[in-house]
């Protein structure tokens, strides 16, 4: 009777994502308990660090009271997890801000530099690599790589200085501060931003256009691209049918890393424009021990990582047909 | 009337239309003969007394603001909220470019012969941006709040020192524990904004009876202000709207001046100040003031707590190469105590201490210190150049054989986890009108911001005497004493005097040089206006 207990039969694929989605949240937990213990290690007390050297015995005692520290740590952890479950991050320690919102418009921004420059990086850096594979070894493979891995080179503060002089002060097309503000227009945001993106796609722009060289370059050797040729196929032909589809893997997989890297990873470029955005925010905190938004920007970035990566594998999977039609 | 002085009025008829800015100004005048001395003097004259044009939006890219900045007055520390507090507050008073009194919610104010109590006449008619009328109840709720040791206030210092604070009618009396007769004075600390009902319910609301009303106020990132419809002094605050944009990095900060992003710019760092000056459009303004920079040790703390120790560092500093390296020439060497010929009664007799690395040998030798390094703390925002500056020190220092290290900190975060809490690092201080308020507020045994712990019976007992002390030549001896306490015993190394540098666009008029403090004492966006 065991039959009666099957449902219908599950499509593989279908498995497989959830299966995924499931170890990301199991890796999310995992990740939101090693911030805990990482936060919890530091060296130091947090009521110490917001009272500072005129701290009385008395207030201190106060205030961890207040702030729940004299709690167990397994305790003070559910109770941190519980609130991230239900929306609630907390109270920012050094100002009393409630941290969800402050994250909110802040993560915002975030998303939004991330968005803009990645619209532009990653077509433009999949079609230079196409390009670049197209023409292997010869000069348009060479100035297209030669540039790209002359600004990749580029630390991003020098890329950032160069673009400034170079925009606002030579060319005075654009503004050296890219702060953006609620009741800006679109446009308006995008016109401050100009600088930022071109410097962020400036620094992603390398490592996308390679892997898709090279992926593609790979397939190329592949018998049925040689039944193309036979077949007549123009060569940009055979790589855009037969050989990109072939190369989507290992194209998705590096260009999921580099949008991680445009929301988590771009603080430097933040600070040089002054752009108000998360990695800043998060900054900011840690040098003043506040730990609540530490912990909270700490997770987001965490989960913005994982997903991006679950998205690359699943992507993977559905782009090749023999992990999509597992024997 | 020859050629030379009709061209000069010329000129000067083309400054009070705003047509002509002070480098330009002052060039012509320089070629016509003037000295630039005088030049820059009757400058100033001319453009505070051009009409001013109202309207506009001004557009201020600052160096000093963090994300945790609050608006509550009394514990505002660095150049944004001061520059923000002075936007939205008004004092009882406030100093004048020359030193003396302005009046600003006090009317008049006058003191018994002996400076023993204070009467501060309070202007009436005054509204808060809330509407409510201000009162002298008002005035003495505010200082009342900076008394309390709740309210974490800079100002504690200050207002410690009256014994009893009396309102009636529109009469604030002010009664001292000791005499002092500079009280007016210490009324112009940029902590002491009147706030309705003194702050108490709300210190945060940002509610005052400044020129400017808050609308924006996003700490570390932007401040904007609307012009306060009643505000009580028609002859300041022309601008309509007013942005201040925290723009933390220098060389963001200096490209959005040279774009015309910004209008005016705090904190030019004085290796681009040259090159700044040449780009059109921009002027810069150098100040000198009573702003030094400092590295400050702790005196009760090891190995500082031992005076041969602080001796052999004072004397390990090579203060002309700071001057010259990184103030880039704008501005003067210092004497190890924080008075220069920009105060009143300063005694230009205490001789000055050079660089003598085989005295500063000596005194290390005689401190019997361990050898182990000694860590001096620093962060690029500790003051333009303060990394380069304890660099040099380092340097120095390590010629004569002391183990002087330099340990590189974050901007943020530097004011509130190094600064007064870690026993050796870079400062600033901006300066105060007088020499009892500096000493009062950094120096004195039991002041909030004794940033260098440095407590000496003798030293408070001057700092009291000559507070009270209406005999000029007296009171002079008695600062010059405890100068060199300070200089001989204490626990900063003065180094040099900066010039308080700002650049200012071609669109903005009105500014004048103000040695009170940076951006015209915090008062350049309330005073200036869009040409």
């Amino acid at each position: 009777m065991l039959d009666g207990l099957k449902g219908p039969p599950v499509h593989p694929v279908l498995k497989l994502l959830v299966q995924r989605l499931a170890l990301g949240l199991l890796l999310l937990l995992a990740v939101s308990a090693v911030i805990f213990l990482g936060v919890e290690a530091l060296p130091g007390d947090t009521a110490q660090a917001i009272l500072g050297q005129s701290a009385t015995p008395q207030a201190l005692e106060n205030l961890r009271n207040q702030l729940g520290l004299n709690e167990p740590a397994l305790t003070r952890y559910f109770a941190w997890l519980g609130g991230v479950l239900t929306g609630d991050l907390g109270i920012s320690l050094t100002n009393g801000s409630d941290i969800a919102t402050a994250i909110g418009q802040r993560l915002g921004n975030t998303l939004f530099l991330a968005g803009c420059a990645a619209a532009i990086a990653v077509p433009l850096a999949i079609l230079l690599g196409l390009v670049a594979a197209r023409y292997a070894g010869r000069w348009p493979d060479k100035v297209i790589s030669g540039a790209t891995l002359t600004t990749i080179s580029l630390p991003e503060f020098v890329a950032a200085y160069f673009v400034i002089y170079l925009l606002t002060q030579v060319i005075p097309i654009f503004q050296p501060v890219a702060m953006v503000f609620p009741g800006m227009s679109f446009w308006a945001k995008l016109n401050a931003i100009a600088l930022p993106v071109i410097v962020l796609v400036l620094v992603v722009l390398a490592h996308m256009m390679r892997m898709t060289r090279a992926a593609i370059l790979n397939v190329m050797q592949s018998a049925y691209i040689e039944t193309a040729e036979l077949k007549g196929l123009s060569p940009m032909t055979m790589i855009w049918r037969h050989a990109f589809p072939n190369a989507i893997a290992p194209v998705v997989s590096v260009v999921m890393l580099n949008l991680a890297y445009l929301v988590v990873g771009v603080v430097v470029v933040e600070v040089v424009f002054s752009y108000n955005a998360l990695g800043q925010y998060l900054v900011d905190h840690v040098t003043k021990r506040d730990l609540p938004v530490v912990q909270a920007v700490g997770l987001i970035f965490a989960a913005v990582y994982i997903l991006l990566n679950m998205l690359a594998d699943i992507i993977g999977i559905l782009a090749n047909p023999r992990l999509r039609h597992p024997k | 009337m020859t050629d030379a002085s009709r061209q000069l009025d010329h000129m000067i008829e083309r400054v009070r239309k705003g047509r002509m800015n002070r480098r330009e100004f002052i060039g012509r005048s320089t070629a016509l003969g003037v000295s630039a001395g005088l030049a820059g003097a009757l400058f100033g004259k001319v453009a505070m007394a051009q009409e001013a044009k109202k309207g506009g939006t001004m557009r201020l890219g600052m160096y000093g603001g963090e994300s945790t900045n609050s608006l509550d007055p009394a514990v505002a520390a660095s150049q944004v909220p001061y520059q923000v507090n002075m936007t939205w507050g008004e004092m009882l008073v406030d100093t004048t470019p020359d030193g003396g009194l302005d009046m600003r919610l006090a009317e008049e104010v006058s003191s018994t012969p002996d400076a023993m109590e204070w009467k501060f006449k309070i202007r009436s008619g005054v509204e808060f941006h809330n509407g409510q009328t201000l009162t002298a109840d008002d005035v003495v709720a505010t200082l009342k709040r900076h008394t309390d040791e709740q309210s974490q206030s800079g100002a504690l210092g200050i207002v410690q020192g009256i014994a009893e604070m009396k309102a009636e009618g529109d009469m604030v009396t002010l009664t001292l524990k000791e005499a002092n007769a500079d009280l007016p004075f210490l009324m112009t600390d940029y902590h002491l904004m009147i706030q309705p009902g003194g702050g108490v319910d709300n210190p945060t609301a940002g509610i005052g009876a400044g020129p400017y009303v808050i609308e924006v106020n996003e700490p570390g990132v932007r401040h904007t202000f609307k012009k306060f419809a009643n505000y009580f002094d028609s002859s300041i605050g022309h601008v309509d709207e007013i942005e201040m944009l925290v723009i933390n990095d220098n060389t963001a900060r200096t490209a959005a001046l040279q774009s015309g992003q910004v209008h005016i710019m705090n904190r030019v760092d004085p290796k681009v100040a040259e090159l700044l000056a040449g780009v059109p459009g921009v002027t810069i303004s150098s100040v000198p003031g009573r702003g030094h920079y400092v590295f400050i040790m702790h005196c009760d703390k090891a190995p500082f707590d031992n005076n041969d120790m602080r001796m052999a560092l004072k004397l390990a500093i090579n203060r002309q190469e700071m001057v010259e390296k990184i103030l880039g020439g704008l501005g003067s060497i210092g004497n190890d105590f924080p008075i220069n010929a920009a105060y009143p009664l300063f005694d230009a007799s205490i001789p000055q201490r050079t660089f003598d690395p085989a005295m500063a040998a000596e005194h290390y030798k005689k401190s019997g210190h361990d050898g182990s390094p000694i860590v001096l703390r620093v962060a690029p925002g500790a003051f333009p150049g303060a990394v380069d500056a304890a660099n040099l020190f380092a340097a120095s220092a390590n010629g004569a054989g002391i183990p002087l290290s330099v340990q590189l900190e974050p901007d943020d975060g530097y004011w509130s986890n190094v600064w007064n809490v870690e026993p050796f690092c870079a400062s600033y201080w901006g300066g105060r009108p007088v020499q009892d308020q500096m000493y009062s507020t950094a120096y004195s045994s039991t002041a909030d911001w004794n940033d260098t712990k440095f407590k000496n019976a003798r030293f408070d007992e001057l700092l009291l005497a000559a507070r009270g002390e209406l005999d000029q030549d007296k009171r002079k001896a008695e600062y010059s004493e405890m100068a060199l306490l300070v200089r001989d015993e204490g626990g900063v190394i003065l180094p040099m005097f900066n010039d308080f540098v700002c650049g200012v666009s071609d669109k903005v008029a009105g500014w004048y040089d103000d040695p009170n403090g940076d951006m015209m004492a915090g008062r350049a966006q309330v005073r200036c206006w869009m040409a």
